[in-house]
This record gives C-alpha cells, sequence and structure tokens, in this order.
C-alpha cells in the first residue's frame, strides 16, 4: 500500500476504532450509540443550521492546522498555536475596537493583517531564540501559550474590561470589522473563506516556490540545505513568523465572526487540535483541510450528541479527545509497519 | 563440541530488500584463527551479508552456526552473546556521549550507578595493549573519523569478541595506521580469534587474508586461499572485467591562482588550533592533492572553505573575492563546487527526490520571481543524471534509493553541470567500487583539463599520487610540506604524513 493511501485510510480506521470504543460509555449511559450517532452526523452535517455550524468550527480548525503544518514543514516545532491564536486575537481586536470610522473595505482587511501580526509576534521571539542560542521551540512556544492566556485575561479583567458592562471581555468591535454572514440565518463568515484561501496559498508555497522548496529541503536536513547555500537560519524565522500569523488569523476569526469581543476564553484549544491535525495531515495542505473538516464534525456533532441524547456533555468532550488519540496513534502506523517475525 | 574448526558457518543466505536481492543463496565459512577476506565491489552483498551475521538482519532463507551450534539471531545482542563482533563502515556511534559511555552503552550489569571509572581503565588497557589510542573522556562529535574507528573497534574488543568482522577498515587510516590494525589481527589471529576483513581493496586483501571470498552481485562468485590467486584474477571475479589500475594523465600547464589560502589559522569543535597558519594555492588546470591521515584538519580545512566554520586568523581568496569567513550562500554563488566527506549528512537529503538534490544549487536560477519551475527543473535534473551516469529509474525516486556510488555521482553530477571554477573534492571515493572511482577520478581529471581548479583531499594515497600535479600534505593543522607530484619521493610523503619531516618554503 503507498504511504500515500494508507495517509487516507488510516485516519478513516481511527475514527471507526475511536467510535468504537466511545459507544462503551455511550451505552453505559442507557443510550443506544447507534441512535447516538445517527444524532452526530445529523447534528454535524443534516441541515444547513448543522452544516454552517460545523464550518464555523472548522475555520479556526483549520487555520490552526495550516499554522503548524507549515512550521512543522521545516522542523519547527511549532506547539504555541494556542497562544499565537490569542496574540492574533488581542492585537487585532485592538485595531478593530477604534477602527469606527474606516470603512468595512478596508478595515476587515487591515483587521485581518493586524490579527496577522500579533500571532507572527508571538511566534518571533521562539524562533529567534531557537535560532541564536539553540533554546528548544518545543519549551518556548508551549510554555508562550499560558503566558499569553493569562496576560490576556489580565488585560480582560483589568485596564480593557467591557466598560459597559464590566464583564472581562474588550469592549465590542466596531460594526465596520465584523465579517459579513455568508449565508443568510447563520453564523456562516468569511473568516471561513479565509481559511480555504490560506490552504490554497499554502498548496501554493509548498508546491510551487522556492520558499516551500527551501522550506522542504531545511525540514529533511537542514546541514545539507547549509552546505547547498541556503539560509537555513533566516527561512525558519521567517516560517515560524508566518505559522504563527496564520494562527494569529485563527484569532481574529473568532472575535471578528463570533464572538465581536476579545474574550478570554476564545479558544478551547483549537492551536494543540492543530498539532494533530497537522499530523493527520501529513503535513500536506488537502491533508490538512480533510483533517480540520473532520475535527470540525465531530466537535459540532458531539455536542448535538449530547444534546439530543442526554448524554452528558463531558462524555461528548471526552469523545473528542478519544478521537484525538486514536488519530494519533494512527498517523504511527503510516510511519512504521507491523510484521509477523518466525 | 567442535567436531570442525569452523567459527561460523552460513548456509544458503537469502536476503532481499524491495527490488533487490542482496544475497542470492550464499554460502560463507570462517575458520578459527583465519583471516576471511570478503571481496565485492559496492553493492555486491558484503556488508548485508555480515550484518545477516551480525543480527542486524533477519535472512529471508539460509542457515547460521557458530561453533556448529545453529543459531538465529534476533538482534546483535544476540551475536555479541556468541561473542561475534562487528565494525562497521558507517560508525554506530552516539555522536552526543563519549567515549567510554559508547563503549559501555548496552551492557548488561546490576549496578545502578554506572561504574564508569572502572570502564575508564579497562578501555585503556585494551587501548595500549591493541595499540588503539583513544581518550576516554573525549566526545564522539568531537574526534575525527579515524579516531571514530578506533572506539569501534575498542566496543568489540571490549566484549570479548571472538568473531570479528570489519567493514571496510582502513578507509580512513593511513598507510602506517594500517599496518598496525594489521599487526592487530594477526595478533588476534595468533590467539585463534577468526576474522572476516570485508574490503575492495586488491592491496590490503592479498596482504592480510588467508581465504578469499568475492561476491558478485550478490551471489558468491569464488572462494579461494590466497596464495592460489593473484590481483588480476580477483579483480576479474569482482567486475568481470580486466580492471585498469591507472589512470594516465597528459600535461596541462598551470594558470593563475583560482584559490588563494593565506595562513589561515582555525579551532575545531574542541576550541584546540586545528589549522595552524595553512598556506596554499591551488591554480587554474591543476589538481592540488592534500595528504594526510583523517583527524590532521582536513575535515577543518573543507569547513573553512565553504562557509561551515570561521577561521581565527588569515584570509580566503577565490580570485579577486575575499571569502574569509562568508556564508555558504557566497561560495555556492562563485561557483565552488564541493564534495564533502560526509555525503549523506552533509552532502545530500536522502528523504527527499533525486530532482531535489540535484537543483539545489541551482533551483534559483531556475525560478521566475517566487516560483519555481518544476518542469524546467526536471528536465534539468535527468539531463544531469543522464549525462554523468547516475543509476535511477527517475528522478522522482527518492535519493536514499540510490547505491553508494551513485550517490556520490549524482553529488558530482551537480556540481560539475554548473562547470565550477574550483572544486573542492573530500574522500571522494571512498567506499566506492572501482567502476565508480575510474568514473569520478576522469571528472575530476576532466576539470583539470577544461582549465579549471581541482582541491583534492584524500586519504587515499595512491588517488593522490595518480591524480594531483602537486602534493600537500597536513600534519597536526599544518602544511608539512607541498611538492610537485611528479618529483614527489613516496618515503618524503610517508614523512611528513607522520610529522617527521618539512619540506622547503616552496609553497606555491
Amino acid at each position: 500500500m503507498t504511504s500515500r493511501r494508507l495517509n487516507v485510510i488510516a485516519p478513516v480506521l481511527s475514527t471507526v476504532a475511536a467510535l468504537l470504543i466511545s459507544a462503551v460509555p455511550i451505552y453505559l449511559q442507557d443510550v443506544n450509540p447507534i441512535f447516538g450517532y445517527e444524532r452526530l452526523l445529523f447534528g454535524a452535517l443534516g441541515d444547513k443550521l448543522a452544516l454552517t455550524e460545523t464550518f464555523v468550527v472548522f475555520a479556526p480548525l483549520l487555520l490552526c492546522g495550516l499554522a503548524v503544518a507549515l512550521a512543522f514543514t521545516c522542523k519547527f516545532w511549532n506547539i504555541g498555536a494556542e497562544g499565537q491564536l490569542y496574540a492574533g486575537g488581542l492585537i487585532g481586536t485592538f485595531f478593530a475596537v477604534y477602527a469606527t470610522s474606516i470603512p468595512a473595505v478596508i478595515a476587515i482587511p487591515a483587521t485581518l493583517l493586524f490579527g496577522f501580526l500579533g500571532g507572527a509576534a508571538w511566534a518571533a521571539w521562539p524562533a529567534v531564540l531557537k535560532v541564536k542560542l539553540r533554546v528548544d521551540e518545543v519549551v518556548t512556544t508551549l510554555l508562550g501559550n499560558w503566558v499569553m492566556t493569562y496576560a490576556v485575561a489580565a488585560i480582560l479583567f483589568g485596564p480593557w474590561k467591557n466598560p459597559v458592562t464590566g464583564w472581562h471581555e474588550s469592549p465590542a468591535i466596531s460594526d465596520t470589522t465584523k465579517y459579513p454572514i455568508l449565508i443568510a440565518g447563520s453564523r456562516f463568515h468569511l473568516g471561513i473563506i479565509v481559511g480555504l484561501l490560506v490552504a490554497v496559498v499554502f498548496y501554493i508555497i509548498i508546491r510551487k516556490t522556492k520558499w516551500g522548496f527551501e522550506l522542504l529541503a531545511i525540514g529533511a536536513n537542514p546541514t545539507a540545505s547549509y552546505a547547498a547555500g541556503i539560509n537555513v537560519k533566516r527561512q525558519i524565522i521567517i516560517a515560524a513568523i508566518v505559522s504563527g500569523g496564520i494562527a494569529g488569523l485563527a484569532g481574529i476569526g473568532q472575535v471578528a465572526g463570533i464572538q465581536f469581543h476579545m474574550e478570554t476564553d476564545l479558544s478551547p484549544g483549537f492551536g494543540y487540535t492543530g498539532v494533530v491535525i497537522a499530523m493527520v495531515g501529513a503535513l500536506s495542505p488537502i491533508g490538512v483541510v480533510l483533517a480540520s473538516f473532520l475535527m470540525a464534525v465531530i466537535v459540532q456533532g458531539t455536542q448535538a450528541m449530547s444534546r439530543a441524547t442526554g448524554v452528558p456533555w463531558a462524555l461528548a468532550e471526552g469523545m473528542q479527545g478519544i478521537i484525538l488519540l486514536c488519530l494519533l496513534v494512527g498517523v504511527f502506523f503510516t510511519r512504521y509497519r507491523l510484521k509477523v517475525a518466525r | 563440541m567442535q567436531t570442525t574448526d569452523l567459527a561460523v558457518e552460513m548456509r544458503g543466505i537469502v536476503k532481499t530488500f524491495p527490488g533487490v536481492i542482496a544475497n542470492d543463496h550464499v554460502d560463507f565459512q570462517l575458520r578459527r584463527g583465519e583471516i576471511h577476506a570478503l571481496l565485492g565491489e559496492n553493492g555486491a552483498g558484503k556488508t548485508t551479508l555480515m550484518n545477516v551475521l551480525y543480527g542486524l538482519y533477519r535472512p529471508d532463507e539460509g542457515e547460521i552456526l557458530v561453533h556448529d551450534k545453529s543459531v538465529a539471531f534476533d538482534s546483535p545482542q544476540d551475536a555479541i552473546a556468541e561473542k561475534i563482533g562487528m565494525i562497521h563502515q558507517h560508525f554506530m556511534l552516539v555522536q552526543a556521549m563519549n567515549v567510554t559511555d559508547n563503549v559501555i552503552l548496552g551492557l548488561k550489569s546490576n549496578r545502578v550507578i554506572v561504574d564508569e571509572k572502572n570502564a575508564e581503565k579497562r578501555i585503556d588497557e585494551l587501548a595500549h595493549s591493541y595499540g588503539l589510542q583513544v581518550e576516554p573522556r573525549n566526545y564522539i562529535w568531537q574526534l575525527s573519523i579515524g579516531e571514530q574507528q578506533r572506539v569501534e573497534i575498542l566496543k568489540a574488543v571490549y566484549r570479548d569478541a571472538d568473531v570479528l568482522i570489519l567493514d571496510e577498515p582502513t578507509s580512513v587510516l593511513t598507510p602506517s595506521e594500517a599496518k598496525d590494525l594489521f599487526r592487530i589481527l594477526r595478533k588476534m589471529k595468533d590467539e585463534a580469534k577468526s576474522i572476516v576483513y570485508i574490503s575492495h581493496k586488491m592491496e590490503e586483501v592479498m596482504e592480510i587474508s588467508d581465504r578469499i571470498s568475492v561476491l558478485k552481485m550478490g551471489k558468491l562468485a569464488a572462494n579461494v586461499m590466497r596464495s592460489e590467486t593473484t590481483k588480476v584474477e580477483l579483480a576479474r571475479l569482482m567486475v568481470g572485467r580486466e580492471v585498469i589500475f591507472r589512470l594516465t594523465k597528459p600535461p596541462v600547464k598551470p594558470g593563475k591562482p583560482i584559490l588563494e589560502v593565506s595562513k589561515v589559522s582555525a579551532l575545531n569543535d574542541r576550541k584546540l588550533p586545528a589549522l595552524k597558519e595553512v598556506s596554499f594555492e591551488v591554480h587554474e588546470g591543476e589538481i592540488l592533492g592534500v595528504a594526510g591521515v583523517s583527524g590532521n584538519g582536513q575535515r577543518e580545512l573543507a569547513d573553512v572553505l565553504t562557509g561551515r566554520r570561521t577561521v581565527t586568523a588569515g584570509t580566503i581568496r577565490i580570485q579577486e573575492d575575499d571569502v574569509t569567513n562568508s556564508d555558504s550562500r557566497k561560495i555556492v554563488d562563485l561557483n565552488v563546487g564541493f564534495v564533502p566527506e560526509d555525503r549523506v549528512d552533509v552532502g545530500l537529503i536522502m528523504s527527499l527526490p533525486i530532482l531535489n538534490n540535484a537543483i539545489i544549487k541551482n533551483y534559483r536560477d531556475l525560478s521566475k520571481g517566487p516560483f519555481l519551475d518544476y518542469s524546467a527543473a526536471y528536465g534539468y535534473a535527468e539531463k544531469i543524471v543522464k549525462e554523468f551516469g547516475v543509476k535511477t529509474p527517475s528522478v522522482k525516486y527518492p535519493t536514499r534509493t540510490l547505491s553508494g556510488g551513485n550517490l556520490q555521482k549524482l553529488i558530482l553530477a551537480r556540481d560539475l553541470a554548473r562547470d565550477p571554477q574550483l572544486m573542492i573534492a573530500c574522500q571522494p571515493t571512498r567506499g566506492l567500487d572501482v567502476g565508480a572511482t575510474e568514473e569520478i577520478q576522469s571528472r575530476l581529471l576532466e576539470q583539470r583539463m577544461r582549465g579549471h581548479a581541482v582541491l583534492l583531499v584524500s586519504e587515499d594515497l595512491d588517488e593522490i599520487l595518480s591524480l594531483s600535479d602537486r602534493i600537500a600534505v597536513m600534519f597536526e593543522g599544518e602544511i608539512m610540506g607541498i611538492v610537485h607530484a611528479s618529483d614527489a619521493v613516496l618515503d618524503d610523503i610517508g614523512l611528513m604524513m607522520a610529522g617527521s619531516k618539512r619540506i622547503g618554503a616552496d609553497q606555491s
């Protein structure tokens, strides 16, 4: 079996395995698992409301998955997409709150830009530390997540809390910066299109540009890449910054598309799920799109299942975790074969 | 109970990998107290066969007997338990650990805290008795290739190996070190140890072995006593044609200096001086050969010339450009070709397609703006692969599917296709079979004929002697002398390599 085919089959089998495993606790709740899963599928894909809501979850997952996949391509282990997401949300919102007099045509791209820059900046310092001082980026990006989320909380509980309600969220963003809704009667917003566009750009970068060529080389063998004249240090920093920027787009997307304020709980862990998505998607843009959609279906579907069957919400969340674990195990089997020895 | 005197017997060994039969029903017998050479080209199956014996591979078919006892090894641990030791061509050392830790790694012990002191002491004793000089506290990444090999031998000896398998051991040793190695091997033979000696160097095989098995394309071509055969016959068995041993070199008049190295000093990874005021020039139309044992600064010299190490003093000029301490990119842009000593880690990206490696120096020229024209790149890669005889079904295959000789041809192809004004070639034919060696040496001579400069750094003295116009000898980071190849006295060169002689102020 080619490794390409295996990359597709493994997640499918992992999902099936996860569903089988999760059927046990569902059954123990006196709920028929088949009924539960039917509600899951319907709740994610069944009607216009379900489908658009699935896409709403799809957007940030896709962006985080792409962000991580880009960094991983050159072996910059960016585990900080969560923090970069928050940074992007924060900086983007900062612009968006005060952009009241700027027309939407300019305000929205500008908001996106600020979101990108916020995320990019939060990925820049771990990248520089890695390149100049060989500080492990897994540690810096991971710990950076907490630093940023607590910083955001400090700001939102303190100087930047909502002046009208006193709630720990930012003031509302300007109407001109809110993402337009693209499908009437739903929450399907511009951010979804942004995500898909970034996926296309990612594809073009990796398959068609010099930069993509260099990133692949660096990820596979930085020593040989440098000996051949590639500026490895600079390219890693640029890749990390772009990666952070894409995660920042996910953050500002949640603000401009859904919440309309900067929140302390902007993300239920999209950045971390993005890591699994990137790996399951084998770092390819198409793979990441598919894996993100799968996760969106699961997230959306398990919520719907919980509502419809009375199964506790914690179990639904647990299912998401089971699926993530099964997917990770599946990734292992795309790399190694088991063989029965004599 | 031993009914025969066979230390090891392998019967009908078959080992296949996807697409290739590495060992095709090979029989091999090693008698006690014998030095048995395994002779053959690259890809003939010698290393594979011994990897099977050492438990690294499971044979698909066949039997292995050690002292008449049938065995099946699940891993080298089992082979080591049967007192079989192997020293590989590509070392299996942990770079980040020191000599002592590498030697004792994997040994079972009842103690919770590792007894390094005793291990160090034993290592020192063994090193002394076999003449394998190493400092137990040094880290592997600091050692030269030759020193690393000595650690590998120590590992086997430390585990009381009865059967010793050596894979191309002298590819990193000087003539005198090789003589020492042979002395050690003969001593081991006297103590009833059995040795398998994998090589494709005819001279050595004829000098050291008692018996020779020739492998060709995965099959056993012949099993002869050394006393009953000749070099010519062995060559014929190996390659199936009469191999021409000497290359003819027409005289070329050298021109202006292309590479000028002036009083360059540099430190090694241990922050000790590795290059001491090294000065030399390489002219158009000339091959300057740098001779010397590994570990005398050759690695650092190649590093400073290619932007991979900074100098602490001195200058390096390529024609008009000062390239002292410049980035690798500048060197590549000045059209300097580089064949690194470490092909796999420094020269190539093994997991990517051959195409990527073929264009990795000139992909910028194949691009329009930010976009890389992959169809032009594909055409270019196909062209150079064909022109330089790199055997592959397609340039889209991963580079790791290429055999050793073809890897080296690829490295040369991508640099030579750009017609470089200066070619820096380090150990370009190490570990390659006779055919590939010939091809690569011809290419280097071709560069010379075209009026380009070639810096050849090689531990193969025969290669230096037959290819170079002038020869520089390095010892402990210094150039001991530079002589014209036509006037060179072999004894002088040997003395310079050993540090016992310097030759004049003739520096150009």
